[in-house]
């Protein structure tokens, strides 16, 4: 910003350089928000950025249209797109809701854009779009799809057999139904150009022998993650012949690997000194981490979410010697004890999250993390920015502990699994123990909250979190006034979501121009009526407000008329073309 | 940050009373909002939805059965999927068999329930084991071949692959064994 301020000033002196030096000078300024500002500044400035602008970010692909994005940024070469609601990973957006990759790339298509670059975040993609993504841009260079759905193998095939100089293929966590064909074999044999391959989430067999000659032609290949088709042996054989690896992703680990190919993959592993990142781990037998022992004091990044096979005592003899660790992604069989150990090791931690190996407490175990582990790791790991904690009890004490510990907090992230659980030691609610993180955490700008909390804690959060721009909200809150806290006091929200939270109409109606800062609001199972939101609707024509309704086949079955009803799920965001035309049946578009 | 004037009106005992859902609404009205959102969804349904409601055995008040909600604890489709696969595998559901083959110095596991039918497993034997078994039929069996793809059922006898309709085979299948040489004849060929 700084920056932006800096040059207007010079603005009249720099009119008389030709728009190539200015055009120059903007290259120094990548940040889409510095790019904004600079954009406002005058109209000659304008038209300089939107020609040299090269990456765009549209957080809601339903913001804006494809032609429009196109006649602003002619020069588009990376494009980054966001479909679904965030929610929508939890199963309470219905699965043809919408965000359709298809007119974005059919548009570029169309316009002859450079495209190079497409990250995708919760869209649906077609196995048609990926065929004409891959036909239609001779530089492209680089996909990244995640959690989206829609596509098999076979548009990967086409991926790989056209796209010439494709550097990265990144698929995480996505739904792919694999047809279990060749796709692997469809890069050229000319095609050298590979830095980053990650099929994790692929189900089915793949073709081990296309993916060593693959991997063995690549020698740029710094990223590498293989789904759980890939054996110990094929991935020793993969190690041998790219240990210029950084990244790396395991697959599958028979439990009886003989001792020799063991040793093997030990040996491959030793030659890997670039290695820096590991994860995956899905059916891994213990004994297979520890084939990892030689190299695991370089490692940066662990991401052992998956490793539900892994017992915590080996968990933690293997994190305890990666001292360099910097993002631990681990499940809560580490226990306290591990994550005590954790904060003793890793002293360069600067993300951590912990998952819930038994999300529903089917069984019952001792093992999960509490209030204990949390403050140990505040208090161990000094780095510490981003914290994603799913635990089984909580206590303000420890909050308050971990507020002092951690005032560097930027992601907050805590959810205790029981729903409206309070402090267990003192019954009361966890108003207090989030109140101080938010008033100790001055940069904090993404927060869940969880367990009991009263209209308070949201009290706190409108007066201190300056910085807040998402805050997700689960079954807290008492009346409209909790609502309302936030939407006066945090300046800089962008996103809210709520759910099963007594909100209703008199929040949502009370300032109208608010959601025009905002990206979008997601409200379910809360208070407001279908009333509320068509008032909502009439004074805000730059809003989309969307219903999604219980009954997928129908429009509101139930008593249209009735405004009093209601809505099961409200999302409504700012957009400047207006309502969209692809919204399935379930969804009421006001 | 105590401001008293303030804080008396958010105390009263109904925020800290333990139950789901809003204050206000009735038990039934939750259930019945919650069973209808469990259908919603046409990804993998929880497991837990197909359950009976049954009372969890523990005491907590007011509190349905924790499976009843949608979306929680937020932890995503996939990883969520990821780890109930895990702990099928542990239950010892048999779905993951330990697959030998005599001569073979490793063994390998696969996961029955990715195939649909006898012909797709075969394939993906004789592709991780390099071997070729021929066509299966009734009257003589693997015919030609001096491999045979056997496997232990749960009353632990070894049976020929392909003698019993599929699903039987999944349920029933521990492990499979691919058997060389004179051992097979007697199992494989036709009699």
């Amino acid at each position: 910003m700084d920056r932006a301020i800096k040059l207007q000033l010079s603005t009249s002196e720099m009119n008389y350089f030709p728009d190539e030096v200015i055009e120059h000078i903007f290259d120094f300024i990548p940040s889409h928000r510095d790019r904004n500002s600079i954009s406002l500044v005058s109209k000659s400035w304008h038209k300089i950025e939107r020609y040299s602008r090269h990456q765009v970010f549209i957080g809601n692909c339903y913001a804006i249209s494809p032609e429009r994005l196109i006649r602003r940024f002619p020069c588009l070469r990376s494009l980054t797109l966001k479909g679904k609601p965030h929610f929508a990973d939890f199963n309470l957006v219905p699965h043809e809701w919408g965000g359709f990759l298809h007119p974005w790339i059919d548009a570029l298509s169309k316009a002859r854009v450079g495209l190079e670059e497409l990250r995708l975040k919760r869209m649906v993609v077609s196995d048609e779009s990926l065929e004409l993504l891959s036909r239609s841009f001779v530089g492209f260079k680089s996909l990244v799809l995640v959690s989206c759905d829609g596509f098999t193998t076979d548009g990967l095939a086409s991926i790989a057999a056209n796209c010439r100089h494709l550097r990265e293929l990144d698929l995480q966590e996505n739904e792919i139904d694999d047809h279990r064909g060749q796709w692997l074999n469809c890069f050229p044999d000319s095609s050298t150009t590979l830095v980053s391959l990650n099929f994790a989430c692929l189900k089915g067999e793949t073709n081990l022998s296309a993916l060593e000659r693959l991997v063995a032609r690549s020698p740029n290949l710094k990223s590498l993650k293989v789904n759980r088709a890939v054996p110990l042996d094929a991935l020793t054989r993969l190690m041998s012949c790219a240990p210029q690896l950084v990244d790396l992703g395991v697959g599958c680990y028979e439990n009886e690997a003989e001792p020799e190919s063991f040793e093997k993959l030990m040996a491959a592993i030793k030659k890997c000194t670039l290695l820096r990142s590991l994860s995956g781990f899905s059916e891994v037998a213990p004994v297979c981490l520890t084939a990892f022992y030689p190299i695991c004091e370089n490692l940066t990044s662990l991401n052992l979410s998956y490793a539900a096979e892994i017992q915590g005592n080996h968990l933690i003899e293997f994190v305890q010697f990666c001292k360099r660790l910097q993002l631990l992604w681990i499940l809560d069989s580490i226990g306290d004890k591990g994550l005590e150990i954790v904060a003793s090791s890793c002293k360069e931690l600067q993300e951590l999250r912990v998952f819930p190996s038994d999300p529903h407490d089917e069984e019952d175990n001792n093992t999960a993390v509490t209030e204990i582990g949390l403050v140990a790791i505040s208090a161990g790991c000094p780095k510490l920015h981003s914290i994603l904690y799913f635990c089984k009890q909580m206590t303000n004490a420890a909050l308050i502990t971990v507020a002092k510990n951690c005032p560097n907090f930027i992601r907050f992230r805590l959810c205790i699994l029981e729903p409206n659980k309070p402090d267990h030691i003192t019954s009361q609610s966890l108003d207090e123990g989030f109140g101080a993180i938010v008033q100790a955490c001055k940069g904090l700008r993404r927060l869940s909250v969880s367990g009991l909390l009263t209209d308070k804690v949201f009290l706190y959060i409108g007066m201190y979190a300056e910085q807040l721009e998402m805050l997700s909200i689960a079954f807290a809150g008492d009346t409209d006034k909790g609502m309302l806290y936030v939407l006066n006091g945090c300046k800089k929200l962008r996103k809210l979501e709520i759910r099963d939270s007594p909100f209703g109409n008199a929040a949502l109606l009370a300032d109208v121009g608010k959601y025009e800062t905002m990206r979008s609001l997601w409200m379910s199972s809360c208070e407001v009526t279908l009333g509320g939101c068509k008032r909502l609707a009439r004074n805000a024509p730059w809003l989309n407000v969307e219903i999604i309704n219980e009954n997928e086949n129908g429009r509101m079955e139930r008593n249209e008329e009735d405004e009093r009803e209601k809505v099961d799920r409200l999302y409504l965001y700012r957009t400047v073309v207006g309502t969209r035309k692809d919204a399935p049946p379930c969804v009421t578009i006001l | 940050m105590e401001n008293v004037g303030v804080c008396d009106e958010f105390v009263n005992l109904k925020a800290t009373e333990l139950r789901l859902g809003l204050p206000g609404t009735e038990d039934g009205g939750e259930e019945e909002r919650q069973k209808v959102s469990c259908c919603k969804s046409n990804k993998r349904a929880f497991p837990e939805t197909e359950k009976d409601i049954e009372s969890t055995g523990k005491t907590k008040p007011a509190s349905p059965p924790k499976a009843q909600i949608v979306g929680w604890p937020p932890v995503r489709s996939y990883r969520k999927n990821n780890i109930q696969t895990k702990k099928n595998e542990s239950e010892g559901q048999g779905m993951y068999v330990k697959v030998s083959m005599d001569g073979a110095p490793y063994l390998r596991k696969i996961d029955l329930t990715v195939y649909k039918q006898y012909p797709e497993l075969m394939k993906s034997l004789e592709n991780m084991f390099k071997f070729s078994v021929g066509e299966y039929c009734e009257r003589e069996r693997y015919k030609g071949s001096e491999f045979v793809p056997t496997y232990e059922d749960k009353d632990g006898d070894w049976m020929l692959v392909g003698d019993v309709p599929w699903e039987m085979f999944v349920s029933s299948c521990k492990r499979l064994r691919i058997m060389k040489g004179s051992e097979a004849k007697g199992l494989g060929c036709g009699v």
